[in-house]
């Protein structure tokens, strides 16, 4: 009797537990494991996005990026993008999480001010930068007339539209290293530090051998994201410059945009996608393995 | 142990030197605040313009008198409402339908037993370390033949949940005591009422950070509602105006202003939980 209402409770459990998954099992399989593995099929053929036939061509996309100097091009610049913005974007976001850790009304008031572009709409924002960066209007070309110096247009400069497409990244994105590491820095054990000023460690090397250390892990996570993050970097370069000029400023994901949606080329454009994911998957792999090395010192 | 009387580290903040370096590190951020903080202080002050004042003097930052002209004018000159609205329902919409459906689903996940529960467990986890964008062709494929583009559903549906929050939600669920479920389960209370009365309520702090993040991404996302909406009608406010920010004559006050008002309810949002954002933010920063 009792076994038999146990039985059936769990009967009634599993069919519940089957029941309560359905809603985000459904969205899942149609809306992203079905496009995941129709994104690599995709990439298998010579899909056309409103064609009939789609011929199976091997790997010959993969084949053809290799040979196509624009993707080199917007993986070239992709790269520079995240080399230049990555490093900085850490160093500037570690300074200021280890100048404003301890909490008062002038340093929460800052930390708000470092944030906000963090929540505010980069597509947004990059309309707004773009009159900053212009030679005719806004405010700082005519700050720059009236000293006398001519304002450079920087989005249609092409040596330095990347340069100012990397400035407007970092703008946005520090805000977010310097949480991560905040809320690392807070977690620091006082006594750690205490310890270290007793046996009269000076501090950079309190920095060097206390704080370093125990920050460590989520100065990995703020690198891994931040990798990921500029190696998809893509609205502040539609809104800015539409990956020009001369494809100065064309990313990975700007060049897959224009490749799947305005030449209509599926599965060139997935190709792209699946190699962009190959970069990340392996930078983020080497970044696991370096922060492990570290750990064995 | 040191054995001078004065500690080395009260020294070396004493010694002149570090006073100024201290100085001079507080003016370096003080500087660098107003960098950051600039682009959104000229916005503001430059929807209170007039087109004749922003190009007469494009120097002065300061509106020689603030005008709420660009705040009046943009309802004519851009089909704001109705991006405003297109906003409002997809964000609204996507965000609840994920909380709610991921909330189920991590219930389901922490607490009962079923058919498949790793599996679906794993499946979670392997499509968060995928980037959308492998998604993006085959998932406007999709959208396009359920003949979805240009509609809320094509807008609101694939985004109803999200692996994040499943599995930010679950490892929430999995840290409360099974005790209290376990004894409305003995009273026979139905999983459903379990998960609604008991469960949904403690876990409010999680559901309002995942909430905001959602919210959040939603609200500013570009990429998604660029691919899925092609008419003016149905695009949402950051595809909206970065479209007609470069195919229209816009008057800049104008642009600012519509600037401005689309940021306005997070910039609201954010002064009253802004430790909501935060949270969300340090938990993931992925979309």
């Amino acid at each position: 009797m009792a076994t038999a209402s146990i039985g059936a409770r769990r009967h009634r459990r599993g069919h519940a537990g089957l029941l309560f998954i359905l809603p985000s099992g459904l969205i899942i399989l149609v809306f992203v494991i079905y496009p995941i593995v129709q994104s690599l099929w995709m990439s298998l053929h010579d899909w056309s996005m409103f064609q009939v036939t789609h011929p199976f061509v091997g790997l010959a996309n993969y084949a053809g990026l290799l040979h196509d100097p624009r993707f080199w091009n917007a993986l070239l610049n992709t790269i520079v993008f995240t080399v230049a913005t990555v490093p900085l974007q850490i160093a500037i976001g570690l300074l200021l999480a280890l100048k404003l850790v301890r909490s008062s009304w002038w340093t929460i008031f800052l930390r708000s001010v470092f944030f906000f572009p963090v929540i505010s709409s980069f597509a947004t924002m990059a309309i707004v930068w773009r009159f900053l960066l212009s030679a005719d209007v806004g405010p700082t070309a005519a700050w720059l007339r009236s000293a006398g110096i001519a304002p450079i247009d920087a989005l249609h400069t092409p040596s330095l539209a990347l340069p100012a497409v990397i400035l407007v990244g970092l703008w946005k994105n520090i805000g977010f290293t310097m949480v991560i590491l905040l809320a690392a820095l807070q977690d620091v054990p006082e006594s750690l530090k205490e310890a270290a000023v007793l046996d009269g460690a000076n501090p950079w090397r309190r920095f060097l051998n206390v704080t370093l250390p125990s920050i460590r892990h989520a100065l990995l996570f703020a690198s891994i994201i931040a990798v990921i993050v500029s190696l998809q970097v893509f609205d502040q370069v539609y809104v800015m410059t539409r990956g020009g000029p001369l494809f100065r400023t064309e990313t990975l994901v700007t060049y897959m945009y224009e490749q799947g949606f305005t030449e209509y080329r599926s599965g060139y454009a997935a190709a792209i996608a699946w190699v962009l994911f190959l970069i990340i998957m392996a930078i983020s792999v080497v970044q696991l393995r370096f922060f492990r090395y570290r750990d064995v010192d | 142990m040191s054995t001078e009387s004065v500690p080395f580290y009260l020294r070396s903040e004493q010694r002149p030197l570090n006073r100024v370096l201290r100085w001079i590190a507080t003016a370096l951020i003080v500087v660098f605040a107003a960098f950051v903080a600039f682009p959104f202080v000229w916005m503001l002050l430059t929807s209170f313009k007039t087109q004749q004042q922003i190009f007469a003097e494009p120097g002065n930052l300061l509106p020689p008198a603030i005008t709420l002209d660009a705040y009046f004018r943009i309802w004519s000159e851009l089909p704001f409402a109705r991006l405003f609205l297109n906003s409002i329902i997809f964000t609204g919409g996507a965000t609840a339908l994920s909380v709610f459906f991921d909330s189920l689903s991590a219930y389901a996940l922490s607490r009962l037993d079923f058919p498949g529960k790793t599996l679906a467990f794993y499946l979670v986890l392997a499509t968060l370390m995928v980037p959308y964008q492998i998604t993006l062709i085959p998932l406007f494929q999709t959208v396009f033949d359920l003949h979805w583009l240009n509609t809320y559903q094509g807008l609101i549906v694939p985004r109803a949940t999200s692996a994040f929050g499943i599995f930010m939600l679950r490892q929430f669920f999995i840290t409360v005591p099974r005790d209290l479920d376990a004894a409305a389960r003995m009273d026979g209370a139905g999983e459903f009422r379990i998960y609604w009365s008991i469960m949904l309520p403690l876990a409010r702090p999680a559901l309002a950070t995942l909430g905001v993040f959602l919210f959040m991404n939603n609200w500013n996302d570009f990429l998604w509602p660029l691919v899925i909406t092609s008419s003016t009608e149905m695009r949402t406010l950051p595809a909206g105006l970065a479209l007609f920010s470069g195919q229209f004559v816009i008057e800049h006050a104008v642009l600012m202003a519509g600037a401005t008002l689309s940021l306005l309810p997070l910039a609201v949002a954010f002064l009253f939980a802004q430790r909501y954002f935060v949270q969300g933010i340090a938990t993931t920063g992925i979309k």
